[in-house]
């Protein structure tokens, strides 16, 4: 087990520049996503760690000691790649024992090993076979086993259940975790989806046009965005043009129209430089729709048209109109939804809104 | 007429006129090479139609014939080992580039469009007395006279090489285009080096590609008796040279296709021990 470093990483491709002056503390054991849209560099940032890509300047340490003239061979870490990546000519057991050859494993000590590998991700039974003669969710465990009965000193995954089923993918997304906490290896986890990033993370690095937006826990990086990228690549969010009228240890006062004075808790007004023109970050999920004759007890409330109602089952995603601005709201369903061009009332608790700066265009 | 019927019968309305065209030009032709194979040439210079077993007999007892085809395969080994040398890594290089595959492979078919003969031809002008290698050499004073480099089995093998070599390096590369990159990234990260990555997961995922530009090389340099007649001395006959020579020169129809048939037997035997092993499909998309 390693922590892992990036110390002032640029990567550039030709005149492209993938990734810019990336710093990254990655702890011994943790479990850290590095989360962006397609391009954002993610995957970049996981090749240099791999030892795939030469960084352009910069270093990379895993367990304290620069790896930047490492050979790929030689740094001792588990990849599992988007696809696989799985020897087709050789038996699973064969896969799984590959990284073992290369390591001073006793030739009669592989066998077990190999085969505890398989029984961690609950596959005992398939070392004879082929990769092609098993489904994409177990061709995943196979290449996870492989990728760790190596014992390496970092885990590496690259996409790793982008290729599955919606179903399959919450399922490895719980044995995935269960395995990195049962051996407690160091792991850099690169995704584009929110919520596997939101449900396995102990830290997530969110990522855009090759620089870090955000770093923190899922709890810290979804209530409390650093930004209005990341607020709203984690789902979705209402930015509402508002100026501060005082910040101070009490927390922010800012006037947003047309709720009117919203004074929000200071930890999550902290990016405010000061009084002067801000914006109000709401989740959608935050933001309640109510009937036009409801009190909205506690709530800061507007009037609202539903302009748009798209239903999902357990909850309903609705595009209102509030005071010449679209707004969306995220609601469980109790009852029945509002219908579209019902005027209804919108309201939300200042507790769950936060405040960023306005962003220069 | 009922939508599966049709559905059918489409397959062979389309297959048709090449079927036709395969029955008249290849299966009724060589159907005449196997009754002529059994006529005999009288010594008036007459064909006999009937049954007779002298020609194979002369084929396959006469030692000269026996010499002579151990040459030939002997030729074409050696050519697909070559071959398979040099074809291999620019396969790899072709596969492996990224922007500029398509300018690669362009330009390895630029060969074919020009004869084969004239390309065959070309290495006179090359290789020739007068030719330019020779003048280079006495320009540059390493030697006073010309040296004699045609006409010998090393030319005979250069000139099939040089024609054999994109078929080869076609069928490679697409063997190796077929593999994920990733696989060898995978295994180096697993411990392996660079090149032991490539032994053990490239290069075996890779021989069916290897083995079907093989067996193409193997089985056209095996057939060839143009290169051996432009490039080769009186010593270096191959099979095909003798059928040529009975037929064309000797006017001995059916001993030329007894021996035609000896060929393509032992050339089918190949083709058929390849597809016992390692099946038709990836000469199929080798060629395709």
């Amino acid at each position: 087990m390693s922590s892992v470093t990036l110390r002032n990483v640029v990567k550039r491709f030709h005149k492209f520049t993938a990734v810019h002056q990336i710093n990254l503390e990655i702890p011994d054991g943790a479990f850290v996503t590095l989360l962006g849209p397609s391009g954002c560099g993610k995957t970049t940032n996981l090749r240099m760690i791999a030892g795939l890509l030469d960084p352009s300047e910069g270093e990379i340490l895993i367990g304290g000691t620069r790896v930047n003239d490492v050979p790929i061979h030689k740094r001792n870490l588990g990849i599992v790649f988007q696809n696989y990546a799985l020897f087709p000519h050789k038996t699973v057991a064969e896969n799984v024992a590959f990284g073992l050859k290369y390591r001073d494993v006793p030739k009669a000590e592989i066998p077990a090993r190999v085969q505890a590998a398989l029984e961690l991700v609950q596959l005992p039974h398939v070392g004879e076979r082929y990769p092609k003669e098993l489904s994409g969710g177990q061709q995943q465990r196979i290449a996870l086993a492989r990728a760790i009965v190596i014992e390496p000193d970092v885990l590496l995954l690259d996409e790793p259940l982008s290729a599955l089923d919606a179903n399959l993918r919450e399922d490895m997304r719980v044995e995935l975790k269960r395995i990195q906490e049962k051996i407690g290896v160091t792991t850099v986890f690169v995704t584009h989806d929110q919520s596997e990033a939101l449900a396995m993370s102990d830290q997530i690095v969110v990522m855009s046009a090759g620089r870090i937006e955000q770093m923190g826990s899922p709890e810290e990086v979804y209530n409390n965005p650093a930004s209005e990228f990341v607020a709203n690549f984690l789902g979705a969010s209402n930015m509402l043009p508002a100026s501060c009228t005082a910040l101070g240890p009490q927390g922010a006062s800012l006037e947003v129209a047309p709720f009117g004075a919203v004074t929000i808790p200071a930890q999550k007004a902290e990016r405010l430089g000061g009084q002067g023109l801000a914006q109000l970050v709401l989740r959608a999920e935050k933001l309640r729709v109510l009937h036009p004759d409801e009190a909205g007890e506690g709530m800061l409330t507007a009037p609202a048209t539903v302009e748009t109602v798209d239903y999902q089952g357990q909850t309903v995603r609705y595009f209102l109109r509030v005071g010449g601005r679209q707004l969306q709201a995220i609601n469980m369903i109790d009852d029945r939804p509002f219908e579209q061009g019902a005027e209804v009332r919108v309201g939300f608790f200042a507790k769950d809104a936060s405040a960023l700066p306005t962003e220069a265009k | 007429m009922s939508i599966e019927a049709r559905e059918r019968r489409q397959p062979w309305i389309l297959l048709s006129p090449a079927l036709t065209a395969i029955t008249l030009l290849l299966f009724v032709p060589l159907l005449f090479i196997v009754v002529y194979s059994f006529w005999l040439r009288t010594a008036t210079g007459a064909d006999q139609s009937g049954f007779f077993l002298d020609n194979w007999r002369e084929a396959l007892s006469d030692p000269f014939y026996r010499d002579i085809l151990l040459f030939t395969l002997k030729i074409a080994a050696i050519t697909t080992l070559v071959c398979a040398v040099m074809g291999y890594p620019a396969a790899y290089f072709i596969a492996r580039s990224r922007g500029n595959k398509a300018v690669l492979l362009l330009l390895l078919m630029l060969p074919f469009w020009i004869s084969y003969i004239i390309r065959t031809m070309s290495w006179i002008n090359i290789l020739g007395v007068s030719g330019a290698l020779n003048t280079l050499l006495l320009w540059a004073g390493v030697i006073s006279e010309p040296i004699q480099m045609l006409y010998n089995q090393t030319t005979v093998i250069l000139g099939l090489v040089h024609f054999l070599l994109p078929f080869m390096i076609l069928n490679v590369f697409v063997s190796l285009d077929g593999i994920d990159v990733s696989l060898e990234d995978a295994a180096t990260s697993l411990g392996a080096t660079r090149w032991q990555a490539f032994v053990q997961v490239t290069l075996p995922l890779s021989l069916p590609g290897l083995a079907a530009g093989g067996l193409l090389c193997f089985v056209l340099a095996a057939g060839t008796y143009i290169t051996p007649l432009v490039l080769g001395g009186p010593t270096d006959a191959m099979f095909a040279n003798l059928v040529y020579e009975a037929i064309i020169t000797q006017l001995n129809w059916p001993l030329g296709s007894a021996l035609s048939l000896m060929l393509l037997a032992v050339l089918g035997l190949l083709v058929m021990i390849y597809n016992r092993y390692l099946g038709m499909a990836q000469l199929m998309k080798g060629l395709g």
